[in-house]
Formats: structure tokens, C-alpha cells, sequence
């Protein structure tokens, strides 16, 4: 099977059931994305696929509908994507572990919903669980990338 | 405080040592009369030197030896040696184990672990307890009881002065100049007329001058980093996914293993049927390993799956049937026979209980699982030559060096570990089983790198959990005050069991068992604390703050009730009591921050406060909440904390507002409960934490009245549940008396 993540093609031969997030690690060698929970209960795994945040543990590697972007495809360190470089401003990190996926799902918060209330922060990042408490550098730098974003 | 402080001031040398291409700056320690069994390789008046600054053509490295554990402490370390060294944290690098094999010597581990029990700590606690298996103990690399700042807040300081000393006077000698005339910056010398030497052109000749000793440390007015706002070291690379933890490691020729435990923890192994497992996909090989199975294979989510279709057949726990049999064991530990200690008796308690109206209260801690992000991972490979290799994230690392040694048949000191980061641990990396199984499978197959990594359900369902406890309170009032206070506390012993896992008795009591409550700083008239061990329970382990996490509860909330009983306020009458500067301090810093006028705030709204002292932090916390419609929603938290010193403000801040959502989110909702020996809650949907629409704004202060350094890695967890049973009490009228609070209350 084939599948393309951050902008290069792959020639894949997998179980048709093994989940996209076990291709993206041990496969692919992309490791920026995390293993946490493997029933979308954590959200560490997040991905985009043509855009929309996934939980790569949930996503067969059979049914990879399009595009994959990771946090490595997103942006790195030389060119950061707004997300990260907010990320980074607000000092979110602790651990770190969750981050990628808290990344991932407000970088897709953000492409949809430019000006998000602090409702839609809330619904959008509810289901990425951060061990260490980052949650209230989380908000700030979810509305410090929103605003870079809209100034662009 | 005295004890650490003495050793520390009395053994400082700071030493030098040529190593290839460069230089090594650290601490000397000399071999002492008294039996190291850690370095039997060094003989009496010999020294080793434990290295925290290296320097050589590629740049200058930081030797962080904590472990980093999410709490930002390999830039705290650099923070702290970079200030004197005159360095840029930006140009050099921090490096958690040892640059080399030599580095990683039995008398560096010892050496760091030396000054690593400072005054309050988990550690100097359990020192306390039992002298000979603790001093073994302590003797070891560990981080843990929020001592790495403690503990590096001079020694590290002193480790960059002397070597940026030492540099000037290598520099001094290259240009025929005085030292004293010099001056450094950015990692450089600079001489008077201008002339610069990088610190990495002096590494060589620095390495043969003799090391410049009592450097005065800098006043905090010259200080550039310290108390400023720094960028962590690791921000861009967690910000990024390009952090590299244990479980994204990658070793030539690994394979991947998954284990099968007995779901009944510790149960046996009696047999099992893997052929299905075998014919599976990837998969190599099934293999026995210490309670139960190992699957080997090519892909970390084969090894998994593979592990999942064996059919085992299990033995049984050795613990309680049902929880009701855990809680029983815990009551029925209230007795003289299981007294463990009763290190606060004030006043007559007997007298003042039989004199008033008593108030009688009991509660209750369940287990917690630590549930880090990152599930429990380590690659081990047995090598040829009768060494070994581990990548893991540890705190621990000298049981991991003892442990594979004795499983592979080799010496401990020819057992290399690459410490990793840590994606969170909560206490979860202070336990070795991950490593000591992937050791078991990687001595079947020598050479083979192997990379064991639990899955979610086993991490959970296998943590050796947070303590379950229960405590009885009892007290009177009079006249509108508290009059007398008794409060038990039952749990088993954290220590023994933690201990007893790595063949280390703990005789006498276990201070951990009355930790967070009998020091506390209120002066009631007549005040008892007393401990109970509770023996046959399940297997546990040391969880964020440790013995505080259930007492810091147990303590206020028996409080809140006989101030409720006196007709008090919460605030008021803590303030009346507290019998500490500090800790008056951090109340009235909380009171003002929240605005605190009573702890009902109008209708269906109310906030409440707590103060613990762990880890020799006072730590006072309001709680404000307000009962909605979808259920209780905690609005705003209010900390402050006696810190000393803040070393980081930005990481601070950070680490203290999650400690209260660590503490906020496991009070609402978590618990593990055992059937059977097996625990019910095996992922994140049963065991969920604080979630983001759920945390409230934290407003976080740190005071700096203390004369001691202190770490906040745990404080900030014992306050924030009686903080929040305090509030939703006058919010709602309703007493919360057992944890999880979502048993009794809906939470929106």
C-alpha cells in the first residue's frame, strides 16, 4: 500500500489493520508522534490527514484516507509553524510527551476556526490529556498563534 | 537543614581531570574509612571526581545527573552552572548521563548522591527511619523528593566558579598575564587588551593547572540567570517532536517485546498457550519473564497484539479480595499492635477530648495509578564481552546498574545506562520492573538490543500505585477556637514496600505514613498525630508528594470540620493558629491574592484553603468553585509558596500550577480499585485527570522569606483536594470526606 506523510510517498507492506500511529513510529521512523493510550482516550498520537486532526492510534493503516501531516511535517526547528513557535513563547512544555498532539489539534482548531472563543479552545483540545498541567499555557499559546496567524 | 548543609560545606573540593581533548571540572570526593560497598575499586584516601562541567574542541557540556522528568531540571542544573561559568545556556550542551564510559563510575553515582538528601525530602525522611538498608540507600543516583535543587543550588554553583577560576588561570599563563586582570564572558577569556581564548582552546592546558578552590559565589544582585525568565534548554525540541524520549529510541539490530503480566498483580505464572501468539505476523519468539510472558517481535504494536492472544493461566494476589477487604485491613489497623509512630503529642489530648463536644470524623485515599504520558519502556542489550547496555528514562539509575547486573550474571559497574528523557513520572521511574524484564528476555538473546515497551492497559493495571489510607480524626473546640485535635492514619508502608522490591529492609517506622500532617504548623493547644501500618495490602510506591498526597487531605479537612464546629472561618482561624512566619506568610498571601472575605461567595458559589508543609515547603492553596447546572466548576486557584529562592520563574510558575491540577484532577475523578487482585481501571477512560475544559485560571506565587533553597516538584499536590472539598462544602453545604470526590458529586 501506498501512503504519503509530510510531503514523501511511501511503499507500504503492513497489515491492513496495523494503526496508522505503529506505521508513522516503527515503519517510518517518524517518532515526533506519541504513543500514549491506543483508544483515543489521550490524544498524544494526533495527526492531520488532508487537514482534519486524527487520532493516528484509531486510523488503520488500509482506510489512510489522504495526506498525512505530523508534527514533524508541520514545522520544525529552523521553520516554525505559528502553533509551535507560540508553543515555545509561552513555554507550554513540561514533560513534553502530550505536546505534539496538543500541537496537531490546535493547528487544525486554528485552520478551521481562526478566531476561536475560549469555548471552542475548550471543546477542540478536550480530548488531549496533559499529564503535567500544561492546560493554562495551552489556552495563552492556542490565542498567541491564532492572533499571528490572522496577522499573517 | 543542618546536617546536609554541614556535609555539604565540609567535603566541597572541586577538582579537575584531564580527559581526551579537554577537561572535566566536578566534585572530589575521597574514599572515607567507612565501607562504600558502591566503589569497592577505590582504595582508602583515593578520590574520584564527579564531573558536572566538561570542556573540549566541541563545545562545552553540562553534566545535569538528575533525571528529567518533565520538571525542567536539566535546565535548572545548566542554569545553575552556567551562572558562574560565564557561559551562554544557549551555547552549550546539557547531557544527562555520562559522556563516557569512565564518567560512569560507581563513585560518580555515589559522589551525586552524597549531597542528594537535604534537609525535608522524602529521602531524609527515609534516612531517618532506618539506618543502615537507607544510608545504602541513599548512597545511590536518585532523583526524587524534590531535592535536585536543593541539592544542586551550592554544589553546582561551586562546580562552575572553580572552573571558570581555573580557566582564567590557564588563560593567565597562556599570555604571561595575572589572572586577576582577566575577565570571562560568553564562554570566553578576555584579556585586558582585548585579546579573547575560547573556553575550548584552554580545555588542554586548563586540565594541568591546578584547580582554583573557595571561589566566593557570586551575590545575587550579579546573578544573569538566576530568578530571571529563561528559555528552557529543551523548549524548541518539545515544541517541535524532535525531543528524542526512551520510547522513541532506536538501536541497530533491536527487536521489540511486549509482556503479558498476571492480571492479578503479582500473581504466578502457572503455564500458558502461545501458539497462536507464535504464528502470528513479525513475531520470533515467546519467552518467560518474572510473573509472566514476553512476546519478541519486529514491531512494537505486533509485539503487542502477539501478547494479547496468549492464553495464560494465572495464580492469585496476595492482597484483599474485594475493596471492602482493602478498607477493612486499614480500619483494622487503628490498634496499639500497629502503631507506627507518634511524633506530635502537644498539650493533654486525652483530657481536652473527654472535656467537649467531640467532632468525629472519618477518610479515605484510594490508590492512584502515576499514569505518565509516556508508558514504561527500556531497551537492554547483554553484550559479548559481559557488559551491558540500558536506554531508559530513570530515577534510579545505580538499582538499574545492580539489577541487570545480577540478572545477566555481570558486574554492576560494567552495566552502562543512557539516561533518557522522561515523557512524566510522578514516581513511576523511581521502579525498575520494565528494565529488570527487558534484561530478563535480552540475556536469551546476547547482542540483541532488546526494547520492551508496556502498553497502556499493562503500564496502569501493573503501577505500583499510590498508598490507599484512611485517617480518624477527632477533636473539640471551645469558645469559637479549636481546643484539641487527634487525627490517625492508616496506610501501609510506602518505604517497606518500595524497598523491600529491591531487597532493602526498612527497619523502624515509616515517617511517610504521618508525613503532610503530624508537621504541620499550627499551634492547637492539645495535638496528637499518630500512624498506623496496615500490613497485606497491595504492592505501592512513592506518587507525587508521597505520604503528603492522602495526609495533606486527611489533615485539613479534619481541621475544616472543627473549625466549622467552632463556628470559624477557614482562613481566620488558620491564620490564628499557624505558628510559623512562613507559613503565616503563604496563607496571607493566598487570602489577599484571592480577596478572601468568607468562604461563601453568594449563592451556589464558595471557596476553601489549604496549607501543607512537605518536602519543607509551605504550600497554602485557595480553591474557588461554583455549583452549575452541568455540576461543580472549579472557577480559580490561588498558591503560594515558601520557595527560598525561585531559580526559574517561568518553569515555576509552570511546575506549580500543574502540581494543583495533578492534585485538583486525581481528587476529582481517579482511583485504582483492585477485584480479585486486579486493578479496574486499565486507560485513560477509567483513570481521565484533570481535563483542559475543566482547569480553572491559577494564579501562582513564590516567596522568597526562607533562608533554605527548596524544589517544587510535590508541593503544590497535598493542598489542592481539601482546597477543593473546602470549597465545594460552602458551595454546596456538602462534605467530601472520601477521594475520588466524583463518587459523591457531579463535576460539569
Amino acid at each position: 500500500m501506498q501512503i504519503t506523510v509530510d510531503g514523501t510517498q511511501h511503499e507500504l507492506d503492513v497489515e491492513g489493520d496495523m494503526p496508522l500511529l505503529w506505521v508513522l513510529r516503527d515503519e517510518l521512523g517518524v517518532k515526533g508522534v506519541k504513543y500514549g493510550c491506543g483508544v483515543a482516550a489521550c490524544g498524544a498520537c494526533t495527526v492531520h490527514i488532508d487537514g482534519e486532526a486524527v487520532r493516528s492510534c484509531q486510523v488503520a493503516a488500509g482506510d489512510v484516507w489522504g495526506e498525512v501531516t505530523t508534527i514533524e511535517g508541520l514545522g520544525n526547528p529552523g521553520t516554525l509553524h505559528a502553533v509551535q513557535a507560540a508553543w515555545i513563547e509561552h513555554q507550554v512544555a513540561q514533560c513534553g510527551y502530550c505536546q505534539s498532539g496538543q500541537i496537531m489539534q490546535a493547528a487544525a482548531l486554528l485552520a478551521e476556526t481562526p478566531a476561536p472563543s475560549d469555548a471552542d479552545i475548550d471543546a477542540a483540545m478536550d480530548g488531549n490529556l496533559c499529564r503535567c498541567g500544561t492546560y493554562p499555557r495551552i489556552r495563552a499559546a492556542v490565542k498567541t498563534a491564532a492572533k499571528t496567524l490572522q496577522e499573517g | 537543614m543542618g546536617r546536609a548543609r554541614t556535609i555539604a560545606r565540609r567535603t566541597f573540593l572541586i577538582g579537575s581531570a584531564a580527559i581526551a581533548g579537554g577537561v572535566a571540572f566536578g566534585v572530589w570526593r575521597y574514599k572515607t574509612p567507612y565501607a562504600n560497598p558502591l566503589e569497592p575499586g577505590l582504595a582508602e584516601g583515593e578520590a574520584a571526581l564527579t564531573p558536572y562541567v566538561k570542556i573540549d574542541a566541541e563545545g562545552v557540556t553540562l553534566i545535569t545527573p538528575r533525571a528529567d522528568k518533565g520538571q525542567g531540571a536539566y535546565h535548572v542544573q545548566a542554569a545553575l552552572i552556567a551562572e558562574e561559568l560565564d557561559v551562554n545556556i544557549e551555547d552549550i550542551k546539557a547531557d544527562p548521563g555520562p559522556p563516557s564510559a569512565a564518567y560512569w563510575n560507581g563513585a560518580l553515582a555515589e559522589e551525586v548522591a552524597e549531597f542528594s538528601v537535604p534537609a525535608g525530602g522524602a529521602m531524609r525522611a527515609v534516612a531517618e527511619t532506618g539506618a543502615g538498608a537507607m544510608m545504602k540507600f541513599i548512597g545511590l543516583q536518585i532523583t526524587g523528593g524534590s531535592t535536585t535543587v536543593p541539592d544542586a543550588w551550592e554544589k553546582l554553583r561551586a562546580a562552575g566558579a572553580s572552573a571558570r577560576e581555573t580557566l582564567k588561570q590557564a588563560a593567565a599563563e597562556e599570555w604571561d598575564l595575572r589572572a586577576s586582570d582577566l575577565k570571562t564572558e560568553g564562554g570566553r577569556v578576555i584579556a585586558p587588551d582585548g585579546r579573547e581564548l575560547d573556553y575550548t582552546e584552554l580545555a588542554a592546558r586548563a586540565a594541568r593547572v591546578k584547580p582554583v578552590q573557595d571561589v566566593a559565589l557570586r551575590p545575587p544582585e550579579a546573578w544573569r540567570y538566576i530568578g530571571k525568565p529563561m528559555r528552557r534548554l529543551d523548549i524548541v525540541q518539545k515544541s517541535t517532536g524532535t525531543m528524542t524520549y526512551g520510547i522513541d529510541v532506536d538501536v541497530e539490530g533491536m527487536v521489540h517485546a511486549a509482556v503479558l503480566l498476571s492480571p492479578a498483580q503479582g500473581g504466578a505464572l502457572r503455564g500458558y498457550d502461545a501458539s497462536e501468539a507464535e504464528a502470528m505476523r513479525g513475531v520470533t519468539a515467546v519467552v518467560p519473564v518474572t510473573g509472566g510472558v514476553a512476546v519478541i517481535a519486529d514491531n512494537t504494536w505486533r509485539a503487542f497484539e502477539a501478547a494479547d492472544a496468549i492464553e495464560a493461566d494465572w495464580g492469585e494476589a496476595q492482597m484483599p479480595e474485594t475493596m471492602d477487604g482493602h478498607w477493612q485491613a486499614l480500619s483494622d489497623a487503628f490498634t496499639a499492635d500497629a502503631q507506627d509512630s507518634r511524633p506530635r503529642d502537644d498539650g493533654d489530648v486525652d483530657e481536652a477530648l473527654d472535656g467537649g463536644d467531640l467532632v468525629e470524623t472519618e477518610y479515605r485515599a484510594p490508590y492512584l495509578a502515576h499514569a505518565p504520558l509516556e508508558p514504561i519502556n527500556a531497551i537492554v542489550r547483554i553484550n559479548d564481552d559481559d557488559s551491558a547496555d540500558v536506554w531508559t528514562g530513570t530515577q534510579i539509575p545505580r538499582f538499574v546498574q545492580t539489577n541487570v547486573g545480577a540478572i545477566a550474571g555481570i558486574d554492576a559497574g560494567d552495566v552502562r545506562v543512557h539516561a533518557q528523557m522522561i515523557g512524566g513520572s510522578f514516581g513511576h521511574r523511581l521502579e525498575d520492573e520494565v528494565v529488570k524484564q527487558a534484561a530478563e528476555i535480552a540475556v536469551q538473546m546476547k547482542g540483541t538490543p532488546v526494547k520492551l515497551t508496556y502498553k497502556r492497559e499493562m503500564d496502569m493495571t501493573h503501577d505500583f500505585p499510590r498508598q490507599i489510607a484512611m485517617a480518624r480524626a477527632r477533636g473539640t473546640v471551645k469558645d469559637g477556637r479549636v481546643e484539641s485535635y487527634d487525627l490517625g492514619i492508616a496506610m501501609p508502608s510506602v518505604m517497606g514496600s518500595q524497598m523491600g522490591r529491591q531487597g532493602l529492609a526498612v527497619p523502624g517506622p515509616d515517617s511517610q505514613i504521618v508525613a503532610g500532617a503530624w508537621e504541620q504548623p499550627f499551634a492547637i493547644p492539645n495535638h496528637r498525630v499518630t500512624g498506623y501500618r496496615a500490613e497485606g495490602l497491595a504492592p505501592i510506591s512513592s506518587w507525587r508528594s508521597v505520604g503528603a498526597s492522602s495526609n495533606g487531605f486527611f489533615y485539613n479537612a479534619g481541621l475544616d470540620e472543627l473549625i466549622e464546629a467552632a463556628g470559624a472561618d477557614p482562613m481566620e482561624e488558620r491564620l490564628r493558629l499557624v505558628s510559623d512566619p512562613l507559613a503565616r506568610a503563604v496563607l496571607e498571601a493566598v487570602a489577599e491574592m484571592s480577596g478572601w472575605d468568607g468562604a461563601k461567595m453568594g449563592p451556589g458559589k464558595g471557596r476553601g484553603v489549604a496549607l501543607t508543609r512537605s518536602f519543607g515547603v509551605h504550600c497554602a492553596e485557595v480553591v474557588e468553585v461554583s455549583d452549575t447546572e452541568d455540576g461543580l466548576v472549579i472557577d480559580k486557584a490561588y498558591v503560594a509558596a515558601e520557595m527560598g529562592r525561585v531559580v526559574d520563574p517561568v518553569n515555576f510558575e509552570n511546575v506549580v500550577a500543574g502540581g494543583v491540577i495533578f492534585g485538583l484532577g486525581h481528587a476529582m475523578n481517579c482511583e485504582i480499585t483492585y477485584e480479585g487482585g486486579v486493578a479496574q481501571q486499565e486507560n485513560f477512560y477509567s483513570y481521565e485527570g484533570m481535563r483542559l475544559r475543566q482547569c480553572p485560571e491559577i494564579m501562582v506565587r513564590g516567596l522568597e522569606n526562607g533562608d533554605a533553597v527548596r524544589g517544587i516538584g510535590e508541593p503544590p499536590v497535598p493542598p489542592a483536594a481539601p482546597a477543593l472539598a473546602g470549597a465545594i462544602f460552602a458551595a454546596t453545604g456538602q462534605r467530601l470526606r472520601e477521594m475520588p470526590f466524583s463518587k459523591f458529586v457531579d463535576f460539569a
